[in-house]
């Protein structure tokens, strides 16, 4: 800890009408009881503000796109604090540097401010009681608090009447600050109302599509429809001529990082208006060298590469020699691809800018505020004070809106456009021109011995490359590979090999990211080993898991290390819960997977029926571990919806591409689970003390090897590619 | 060309091009935006109001077709989120990112009067062509169950009071 985080004091804003506001703040690098060694570089923020009536305000600084933040991050700071949770109100952080990165993704909110506001919260309550002791003249150690309320036996004094004096006292040191208990906590671990959801039933939230500034006006952009063309010439004679057209100009494409594709720009009165007249634009594409490219020459690349002698990442063992001395009816090897996919969020993407001469204002639903303020100061030469960023609730995120394309494309527009200007993306806008989860192919071959060991693992990999997109010549393998860093299951030898594939499609973060190809693969990998060896899928896999053990990244050492214990532990209680091995119905079949994304633990139980050759997911049974249960209906929520975007994934939706664009344009071909094809899904929490672990992601990896186990239990037919199409079952 | 319709019981005037969807007379003209863009060509349901009581698509519906007709839109079920549909949705903590519920909830209010004692089922017919990317048909197939009063809600139900 440094001197300079030490020093931090409580703040007190005061204010004739609003009284006294005692302002708390921990940075957002409170994890320093964590990771001493980062440095603490975030001046004051607030957390917390309590009035003199006593009314508590709390604050959070990450986005809300339906993942909870707005209830799961106040109660931690609710609780530490010692109110009653139907006393509180909540409101979202300003976008200043005071709360740090407010970044959110990777699931990884509630992980990482859970330190943080648990320190805020505390270093609350101890001043204020501290306030009430020297109110007394008693010590601070006989009094404590409760309800939001100091008590010194029977006499009480709520915080509102502390709060001045409160505000006045030093901020007791984060590293030795009280924190209560696990058994203390009366709202962590409790289900609460998600404080967003009244707001969401009466058409009263505001996303970014609702925002509405005087004076303002909607702006579409035509892009190519070939990635990475660009506009070669255009003729607007006919979108000006449209009624309540304001202005038709190109704007640039911007590289990466800072992104936007450029293209040509209609402002006009109206959305709808905006819409109409770029249709009637004339435009000449320069296509470029994406043109040639198609789902197939893909397909080509990739089996070219597994093919190939691959880039050896992993090697513990030696494999060769394992293969060579495996019978041939112990040994196996396949093939598995997974497509590109699109985020499809439900809100598309959009962004409202108004550039100034010495200031700019943006509403943007972006899940990296601080990375719209950096494409604004970048593109405009403001320096960021004198850019404020509203963050509106976002209408779906999965990782799409951790990009900057909408918001550098808006601030093109709003620099050369001098009024409040929302871009506006269609649904086609947003299907095609998405940064698509990357597609990939991946060779599995593998031996087990007579008395089912598993004697070699070999993996080889080739995809799509996230990493090799945005920083090109950087390890590609640094984003693809996850789980399979940390092997979970005990192997005699194992072997990991990867080489990119060259694409121009952009992809990015899409839920749970390489965890969503990983999972499959590993997932069903392990099945078809338990096969081979003749065991039982679920039985086998707990053997394998072995005794209890750390399994740690050799690429890195300061990952934190794979618990088998708690893996087998999530693996037991679906089991438990989904009664495996009871006997189904002919034509039914129960699978099971695992998975470890986001440092939680997931498995997950699929039970189909195949009717008329066609699969019917008839329930879905999901153990979590995700370390302490903050909120546990909110945790519930998430896995629910992990789950079904897992399945739609491996059931119905894919990006394919031809002539060098994505085919699928809208909802119409890139089809959903629907209602009727959504199985009851049951959520169980494994109890558990320890600091909490990311959820918004982790439900969707063993969804789609858990349902591709269970179709070949029912069936003996293996999927080994995503997703299910109709043929695959006759 | 004035084009005059009833929005949640008032009489609105606007002067659009008669071919403009309902949905962008309702947001950009009316400031009603509780009535959500999703797809544009009828196949989400996000923009699900009712006319003249029955569920439409106003992405898909000429503005010029509603003229002289009754509308109403999510911000006219209610004035204090007091409709059964509402409660249930509260009560069953159904929303999570939220775009897609304003056309939900319009198209389960419809579905309820025409089957306002519905099975499970027939819940899931009703209401499988409303696009959800948050995955929370579960959570509206027991709401629409108990807005209808065919259940009394899961035991650990938390959607009552607390923070707002």
């Amino acid at each position: 800890m440094t001197t300079q985080s030490l020093s931090r004091r409580a703040l007190l804003k005061s204010g004739v009408a609003a009284g006294a506001t005692l302002v708390i703040g921990v940075d957002i690098a409170g994890r320093v009881r964590a990771e001493a060694e980062k440095p603490v570089v975030s001046p004051l923020s607030a957390w917390i503000k309590i009035d003199q009536n006593g009314f508590v305000t709390l604050v959070y600084s990450k986005s809300e796109m339906g993942q909870g933040v707005s209830t799961s991050l106040p109660m931690i700071l609710a609780d530490e604090l010692s109110v009653d949770w139907k006393d509180v109100r909540v409101e979202h952080a300003a976008s200043t540097p005071a709360y740090g990165d407010q970044g959110t993704g990777g699931s990884g909110s509630v992980a990482g401010m859970w330190m943080p506001l648990r320190i805020a919260g505390a270093s609350a309550r101890e001043m204020l009681i501290t306030a009430a002791a020297q109110r007394w003249n008693v010590a601070g150690t006989e009094c404590h608090a409760k309800s939001g309320a100091v008590w010194h036996g029977s006499d009480k004094l709520g915080y509102g009447e502390l709060v001045e004096s409160a505000s006045k006292l030093p901020v007791p040191d984060a590293k030795t600050v009280r924190l209560k208990k696990p058994e203390e906590f009366t709202i962590i671990g409790h289900s609460q109302p998600r404080t967003d959801i009244p707001a969401k039933v009466d058409g009263s939230a505001v996303y970014g599509l609702d925002v509405r500034v005087p004076g303002m006006v909607y702006a579409v952009v035509a892009r190519c429809p070939v990635f990475g063309g660009k506009v070669k010439t255009f003729d607007a004679t006919k979108a000006r001529a449209v009624k309540g057209v304001l202005d038709v100009f190109v704007i640039e494409p911007v590289g990466r990082g800072v992104h936007s594709w450029g293209g040509v720009v209609v402002v006009a009165e109206t959305t709808f208006t905006a819409m109409q007249a770029r249709n009637q634009l004339e435009i000449e594409w320069d296509y470029g060298p994406a043109l040639s490219e198609s789902s197939e020459t893909l397909r080509r690349q990739f089996r070219k590469l597994v093919d190939s002698n691959m880039k050896v990442v992993l090697q513990q063992g030696d494999f060769e020699a394992a293969l060579a001395a495996a019978p041939s009816e112990k040994k196996i090897e396949c093939d598995y691809e997974l497509p590109f996919q699109a985020h499809a969020t439900m809100e598309p993407m959009n962004c409202t800018v108004h550039v100034q001469n010495d200031r700019a204002e943006a509403w943007a639903p972006s899940q990296s505020p601080t990375q719209v303020q950096d494409v604004i100061s970048q593109l405009t030469g403001l320096s960021k004070n004198k850019i404020q960023v509203h963050t509106p609730f976002m209408g779906g995120g999965f990782g799409r809106r951790y990009q900057a394309d909408f918001p550098t494309e808006a601030t093109q527009i709003a620099k050369q456009f001098r009024k409040p200007v929302q871009l506006v993306w269609s649904r086609e806008d947003d299907m095609t021109h998405d940064f698509y989860r990357p597609a990939s192919y991946h060779r599995l071959s593998g031996a087990v011995d007579a008395d089912g060991n598993i004697t070699g693992w070999r993996h080889k990999c080739t995809s799509t490359s996230i990493a090799e997109w945005w920083d090109p010549g950087s390890a590609p393998e640094s984003s693809e590979l996850g789980c399979t860093m940390q092997m979970p299951y005990l192997t005699k030898s194992y072997k990991l090999e990867y080489l990119p594939a060259a694409s121009a499609v952009p992809r990015a973060w899409w839920r749970s990211v390489e965890a969503s190809v990983i999972g499959f693969v590993m997932e069903s990998f392990v099945d078809e080993l338990a096969h081979a060896a003749g065991k039982d899928p679920y039985e086998f896999r707990i053997q394998r898991l072995g005794e209890s053990r750390l399994v740690k990244d050799p690429s890195d050492s300061r990952e934190r290390p794979l618990e088998t214990a708690r893996f087998k532990g999530v693996l037991q209680l679906a089991a438990g819960k989904g009664n495996w091995g009871k006997p189904l119905s002919r034509g039914e079949g129960r699978g099971i997977a695992a998975h470890y994304s986001f440092h939680t633990y997931v498995a997950n139980l699929a039970e189909v029926a195949i009717e008329n050759g066609h699969v019917r997911v008839k329930r879905i049974v999901s153990a979590v571990d995700v370390g302490t249960p903050v909120n546990p209906d909110g945790i519930r929520a998430q896995v629910e919806s992990a789950i079904v975007y897992g399945l739609t994934a491996a059931l119905k939706s894919q990006i394919t591409i031809e002539n060098g664009r994505a085919v699928q344009t809208n909802f119409n071909k890139f089809t959903t689970l629907s209602m009727k094809e959504t199985p009851p899904i049951e959520v169980y929490i494994v109890p558990s003390t320890v600091a909490p672990t990311g959820i918004g992601e982790p439900g969707l990896p063993p969804t789609a090897p858990a349902l591709t186990n269970a179709i070949f239990a029912a069936t003996g037919k293996r999927i080994r590619r995503l997703p299910i199409q109709p043929g695959d079952l006759a | 060309m004035a084009i005059s319709f009833e929005v949640n019981g008032e009489t609105r005037s606007v002067e659009v091009d008669p071919k403009t969807p309902l949905l962008w007379v309702l947001r950009d003209s009316l400031n009603l935006t509780g009535t959500k863009y999703g797809c544009g060509i009828a196949a989400c349901g996000a923009c699900t109001v009712h006319i003249n009581g029955e569920p439409a698509r106003s992405c898909s519906y000429p503005v010029a077709s509603v003229a002289g007709k009754k509308v109403t839109t999510i911000e006219g079920l209610s004035r204090d989120r007091s409709h059964p549909v509402q409660q249930a949705w509260i009560a069953e903590q159904v929303p999570e990112c939220g775009y897609c519920q304003s056309g939900q909830i319009m198209t389960a209010v419809a579905f309820l009067e025409k089957h306002p004692r519905p099975t499970s089922a027939e819940v899931d017919e009703g209401m499988s062509n409303n696009i959800c990317r948050c995955g929370t048909a579960q959570r509206i197939r027991k709401a629409v169950l108990r807005a209808a009063g065919m259940t009394n809600g899961s035991a650990d139900q938390v959607g009552t009071g607390g923070a707002r």
